[in-house]
């Protein structure tokens, strides 16, 4: 979203009667004055509730690479493909790499696979066990045995590799493959299975680690062998040239690869390196394409703030365990509470009415509609006090059930309604060319309406996280703040999802033009003040947990 | 002519004419997907007197990738009982996944299996065979094994 929209022209919601809705907006509005000020200067800095990073494109990562490798080249003397082996073994900690190195420099390469170690004498001295008569009926039981039985049965299997031209593959035994190929080793495979088996290795295993194809032999493919053999299948060639950058990248905790399927982008954030900070921050991040928003604490590739990766986590694992139980309330059909028809959800707006008997309801709730818009009827808030009277286990049970019910119903709500944004856009694209031709309003001036979509989408992705908060946020005064502001973003993005499904008259449209655009500037603000409050909440360490969450103080086993 | 094809062909030769080592029988192998042998363990062992069978399965990326092994559990032939052995027939080896290397044949695994089976000082299942057993594919390669260790 633009940010010269943010604070647009107009003087938003304290100028315009008609943009604050009904009297039930007026608390938050006063609010909202003390707050403006402070919103203006900190527009300019960085926000409480964003990190700082960088995104990277895979040739800048592979420019990191090549600098580590030109350091270790000249710091060892040694070629590119040796330095790079050495890099990836050490896993490019190149500190540990030149310690190791300068002291121990042949273990060391025996390690990364660029040198065979010393032939075992005795491994030599069983390798003729001839085929035929006498074969194996001796062999031993232990497992040292296992492993030269291999090798013992393998030469039989193997057509002894002669020095003279008659060279056959002992992979392929196809003699008409006449060019070989060898590490230092000098095991010799066909040029056509080399290719095969490390097309398979970097397809199918997704390996850059490439050992030579001999059993028991741990010498590894170096880039330009691997170059060579992949020289008529560039795709393969450059899957592992992104195999190489992803390994690079998860060796370092300050880089992160973008999670999104066949996006090459990384993340360089060096203020989420340390999973310490992860009690303090929400690192969301992105890789430089639009739509590639991910956390870099943690794996869920969407953004989760206000809430921490810990919180987040456990309420995912909830959701997934009691998934069942649950399932049905995911569901799109509800029954009206008045006649019991069957109510079909297909907009965003929670504001529902039955088409049969023009029953007015919270679809969220169930709850009759009029109490949501005037008065402030909690529907975000469960009742603690309700439950406290359960007695018997049973009761109990349920009670904790249908306390997990109301966070979940109002997160899987605001899920729903995200998802249905999609056909949101689609209908207010349509609108927006209607009110093109029913008015004198231009293009760009009909935009509005787009933006205040986006920002009820993000705002209810904001919601949706807010109730995974609230469900482990310990009962009391902090609470009821982060669940007065819930209210407040909550109750503004339903009046302007509302707001956007309405029907609209064409000799209105400027009125609703500037109802629209101001609700949706007073709805940023309210996302702004959640989210900003709840960062500095986790910075400051107020906020406590009914549960023992992983990194805070109350912790009593660890 | 695919390369699994033409290497199968070879190793068939080699078991027709050079026969198979002690304990080893070819069962059946009537054409270059599916092979069937039978595998016992001579001389002093837990499975005195038992006869197993392996079922091998290949794709015509053999022997790049590699065959898909395990023991046959029907009315003629059991699974042995053993920690790296699952009893649908699945078998923990490293040698038949992440340590797999393409010079490596049919009669190469059967006698590394025979060597397993000998080396064996205790007769039980692995410890998660039923939750194991429970979830498995059909394929045992589909399964990424946590090798129990490395001795075997
Ligand atoms: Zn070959
Ligand atoms: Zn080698
Ligand atoms: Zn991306
Ligand atoms: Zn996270
Ligand atoms: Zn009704
Ligand atoms: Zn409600």
């Amino acid at each position: 979203m633009s940010s010269d929209y943010e604070y647009s022209d107009n003087e938003y919601y304290d100028e315009d009667e008609d943009a604050m809705l009904e009297d039930d907006a007026s608390a938050s509005e006063m609010e909202i004055d003390t707050y403006a000020d402070d919103f203006k200067l900190k527009k300019e800095k960085q926000k409480s509730y964003d990190t700082v990073h960088e995104p990277l494109t895979q040739a800048q990562v592979e420019k990191f690479m090549a600098s580590d490798v030109e350091h270790i080249t000249g710091i060892f003397g040694v070629e590119h493909n040796v330095a790079a082996l050495l890099l990836r073994y050490f896993n490019w900690n190149k500190e540990r790499l030149i310690e190791k190195y300068m002291d121990n420099a042949s273990s060391i390469l025996i390690k990364a696979g660029l040198e065979q170690p010393e032939k075992q004498p005795d491994t030599r001295s069983t390798r003729h066990v001839q085929s035929g008569s006498t074969r194996r009926s001796t062999r031993q039981s232990t497992l040292d045995s296992t492993k030269s039985g291999i090798s013992r049965i393998l030469e039989r299997v193997t057509p002894p590799v002669e020095d003279s031209g008659s060279f056959v593959c002992p992979i392929c035994f196809d003699d008409t493959q006449t060019e070989t190929t060898a590490l230092s080793c000098n095991h010799k495979f066909c040029k056509s299975c080399w290719s095969a088996y490390i097309t398979s290795k970097v397809r199918t295993e997704a390996e850059h680690w490439i050992t030579c194809m001999a059993e028991d032999c741990s010498l590894v493919a170096p880039d330009d062998f691997i170059r060579t053999a992949l020289v008529d299948d560039k795709a393969t060639w450059e899957r592992f040239g992104e195999l190489l950058v992803r390994h690079f990248v998860s060796c370092n905790p300050s880089l992160k690869f973008c999670p999104y399927p066949s996006c090459t982008n990384a993340v360089s954030c060096p203020a989420a390196s340390s999973k310490s900070v992860l009690t303090t921050i929400v690192p969301i991040v992105g890789c430089g394409t639009d739509t590639h928003k991910f956390c870099f604490g943690c794996p869920i590739d969407a953004d989760h703030r206000p809430v921490i990766c810990a919180v987040a986590k456990m309420w995912m694992q909830k959701c997934q365990d009691d998934s069942e139980t649950a399932n049905w309330i995911k569901s799109n059909t509800k029954e009206c509470s008045k006649c019991q028809s069957t109510i079909e959800k297909n907009g965003g707006c929670n504001h529902m009415t039955c088409k049969k008997c023009k029953y007015e309801f919270c679809w969220v709730c169930m709850g009759p509609w009029s109490e949501h818009g005037t008065a402030w009827y909690s529907c975000n808030r469960y009742d603690e006090k309700a439950s406290v009277d359960a007695r018997d286990a049973q009761s109990k049970s349920r009670a904790s059930l249908e306390r997990y019910l109301h966070y979940y119903n109002r997160w899987a709500n605001h899920e729903q309604s995200a998802k249905l944004s999609i056909e949101l856009y689609a209908k207010t694209e349509k609108k927006m060319e209607e009110m093109q031709i029913t008015s004198e309003l231009t293009w760009i001036e009909v935009q509005f309406m787009k933006k205040a979509v986006d920002e009820v989408f993000k705002c209810r992705m904001t919601l949706k996280w807010t109730y995974a908060m609230a469900y482990y946020l310990e009962s009391g005064n902090m609470k009821e703040l982060f669940e007065d502001n819930q209210r407040y973003l909550e109750n503004a993005v339903e009046e302007l999802s509302e707001l956007i499904e309405s029907p609209f008259e064409p000799e209105s449209i400027a009125a609703l033009r500037q109802k629209v655009t101001d609700k949706t500037v007073y709805v940023q603000n309210r996302n702004e003040i959640m989210l900003d409050d709840t960062a500095k909440g986790f910075q400051e360490g107020r906020w406590r947990w009914n549960i023992t969450v992983k990194g805070f103080d109350d912790v009593d086993d660890e | 002519m695919a390369v699994s094809t033409r290497r199968l062909q070879k190793e068939l030769t080699e078991i027709t004419t050079a026969g198979t080592p002690c304990g080893i029988t070819l069962l059946k192998a009537d054409d270059f997907q599916t092979w069937f042998l039978t595998l016992e363990v001579l001389g002093e062992s837990l499975y005195q007197g038992e006869v197993f069978a392996l079922m091998f399965r290949f794709d015509s990326q053999y022997p790049i990738s590699s065959p898909a092994v395990q023991f046959v559990n029907d009315e003629t032939y059991q699974p042995p009982i053993h920690p790296h052995v699952y009893s649908n027939g699945h078998i923990c080896a490293s040698i038949l996944g992440s340590e797999w290397s393409p010079v490596l044949s049919v009669i190469a695994v059967c006698i590394t299996l025979q060597s397993m089976l000998a080396s064996c000082k205790d007769k039980t299942r692995p410890p998660d065979n039923d939750r194991y057993v429970a979830h498995a594919p059909d394929n045992p390669k589909k399964t990424r094994f946590v090798y129990h260790d490395d001795e075997v």
